[in-house]
């Protein structure tokens, strides 16, 4: 390690301003800050200012951390859908896990090297530090689309919302709206059979030549598109015809998008994040009772135009894309509400919409992105309200003892 | 503006400097409702244009006549006639842009700019400048809204004008149109994206 320290302080000279290479200098700092804590702190006078050792570099760091479980289980059961799919009856590990492997990680690049190549130059035009926000970014949209969705396609989406729902309002930290949802809802929109139905969320492509050819015309919808598309009460079935009960769906071998298909691994990932304290449990706790709420009232008064309603409150939570929603989209602290009363209401009307947009909009068989989406807006709002009525309750306590 | 006030100045500060859309942010409804194809931007914008000019001439001509207190409401006959004879003569000669255009022809009659115009300028000049006026606000409307419908029509049905631009070769090859460009969030960001060109080039106008 050592080594690399020298080395860093070797050619940093060569990227201060004057050196050879000052035009890169925000992209040494951005590297020599992710690999080392700065040294540097604040001066003395301003001892207002309670610096933890965790920067958010480190922060983000452990969220990387939490989504891996995810990540690798993601990786997993890529290969098992595609091996099921192509009529395997054996699952080899090792195979499954490098085929997942190799369908993943162009993906993983592409909205890396788009990513940070934005972030980097805007940080070098305004002559800032380079902030790492877009490390959990870059990682977490294509955990959230379809494993078959074009290249080029996410370096648009990427593009667009590194863009314009984060650099033109001032970088990392300014985003009223989190970065990876703009993404996947620009994707959404605007390539909508690439995002949802039924030909996208089982790799049937060979990737770079490996894993079993799949039949042409191969299809197999995820349980929340089969739900919407099916009228009244409906069986899902995998791809291979056997029905998911709730336990396949807690345990994520389903088809789905890449990473959101385990709550197991986002349970693991969401204690990571809570032991450190990094995302907020009353978000989460809340955000799960909204949407026990609206599944129970949903449930409750089951109708067959609305095929969802017919899911038990459990399957709301279990199926589709809302528990990683809520574990590492909903509680991501710059987007959230910053107070802990509007952190409650925030997250509680995130259950009740993601749950509510499921079910009675048969067009949109995943609410929770829009649900987080349009409560990340309103958040600012809530903090207000939540501030102003603090301010008031304060000024009535101290004019009723005057 | 301390600058002269001239006929030439009247005509063509609008197209650029001095634009209804990107520098008033006036008219946006409209950007938003007609721009998804290019040929109902244009007949929308030379609606405006024609509206525009001749309501300008008409109110400039009786402008000493009207007294105050009921000022919204003349322009407001004068315009609505005049949108009315527009949407007549789209409806005999160009029926199918117009069934397009729908409800957005008469809403023209809204549309801020025109008001703008008419209380800024037609009230307190002589009908040729007014005319010129007009005119120009109705053209610097009208680039706005090619630009929008061009990047629209482009990238979110792959056609100009309803001629095929990108070859099939590129759709065979994976290239797919971009559904949320036909959405009307998309011209929003269109319309912001010009003003951030616009506002790089003329610092002056920076905030």
């Amino acid at each position: 390690m050592s080594k690399l320290r020298k080395f860093l302080d070797r050619i940093k000279p060569a990227f201060q301003p004057g050196g050879k290479l000052s035009a890169l200098q925000s992209v040494f700092d951005g590297f020599e800050t992710f690999l080392y804590t700065p040294r540097t702190t604040s001066p003395a006078s301003y001892t207002t200012h309670v610096h933890d050792s965790v920067d958010s570099k480190r922060a983000m760091t452990i969220v990387i951390i939490a989504l891996l479980p995810c990540f690798f289980f993601g990786m997993y059961n890529t290969g098992y859908q595609h091996w099921l799919a192509a009529g395997a009856t054996e699952f080899p590990f090792f195979s499954l896990m490098l085929y997942g492997f190799l369908a993943i990680i162009p993906k993983v690049i592409v909205t890396y090297v788009v990513g940070l190549g934005i972030e980097f130059i805007s940080a070098q035009i305004r002559h800032e530090e380079i902030q790492e926000g877009f490390l959990v970014t870059g990682i977490i949209l294509p955990m959230v689309c379809p494993v078959d969705v074009p290249l080029w396609m996410l370096a648009v989406a990427t593009a667009f919302a590194v863009i314009f729902a984060k650099e033109v309002f001032g970088g990392t930290g300014y985003n009223i709206v989190n970065v990876a949802l703009t993404a996947r809802a620009f994707l959404f929109f605007s390539y909508p059979a690439y995002m949802s139905g039924d030909k996208v969320f089982v790799a049937t492509s060979q990737a770079f030549g490996y894993g079993p050819a799949v039949a042409d015309g191969f299809t197999c919808a995820t349980p929340l598109g089969q739900i919407a598309t099916a009228g009244g009460e409906t069986a899902i079935t995998g791809i291979d015809g056997s029905t998911i009960s709730t336990w396949d769906a807690f345990v994520g071998l389903i088809p789905g998008s890449f990473g959101e298909t385990s709550v197991i691994c986002i349970l693991i990932g969401a204690a990571i994040l809570l032991a450190t304290r990094i995302a907020s449990w009353r978000i989460m706790l809340s955000a799960v009772a909204g949407a026990l709420l609206m599944g129970w009232i949903a449930n409750s008064a089951a109708t067959p135009t609305y095929p969802a309603s017919f899911l038990s409150p459990i399957d709301q939570l279990f199926l589709g894309g809302f528990a990683f929603a809520v574990v590492f989209m909903a509680t991501d602290p710059v987007t959230a509400a910053r107070t802990n009363t509007g952190k409650w209401v925030y997250g509680f009307l995130i259950g009740v919409i993601a749950v509510c947009i499921r079910t009675y909009n048969n067009g949109y068989p995943e609410g929770a992105m829009l649900a987080v989406l349009l409560m990340n807006v309103f958040a600012p709002l809530i903090d207000y309200c939540v501030v102003s009525a603090n301010k008031r309750r304060r000024r009535a306590r101290l004019t009723s003892k005057a | 503006m301390a600058e002269k006030v001239t006929n030439k100045t009247v005509l063509f500060n609008p197209f650029s400097k001095n634009n209804p859309v990107v520098v008033q942010i006036l008219g946006i409804c409209s950007v938003l409702a007609v721009t998804a194809q290019l040929e109902p931007a244009m007949v929308m914008g030379l609606s405006v244009i024609a509206v525009l000019a001749f309501s300008n001439v008409i109110i400039s001509l009786i402008r000493n006549t009207i007294p105050t207190s009921i000022r919204i409401i003349v322009q407001l006959v004068v315009v609505a006639s005049l949108v009315i004879i527009v949407s007549e003569l789209l409806k005999a000669f160009a029926y199918d842009v117009s069934v397009q255009l729908s409800v957005f022809i008469g809403l023209i009659i809204t549309n801020c700019i025109l008001m703008g115009r008419l209380e800024a300028f037609a009230m307190a000049n002589r009908p040729w400048p007014a005319f010129l006026d007009g005119v120009g606000n109705g053209v610097g409307y009208t680039i706005i809204l090619v630009i929008v419908a061009f990047f629209r029509e482009l990238l979110g049905s792959g056609t100009l004008l309803g001629y095929r631009i990108i070859p099939q070769s590129f759709y065979d090859a994976g290239y797919s149109d971009n559904g949320l460009m036909i959405l009307p969030p998309m011209a929003l960001i269109v319309v912001a994206c010009i003003i951030w060109v616009h506002r790089s080039i003329n610092k002056d106008l920076q905030d």
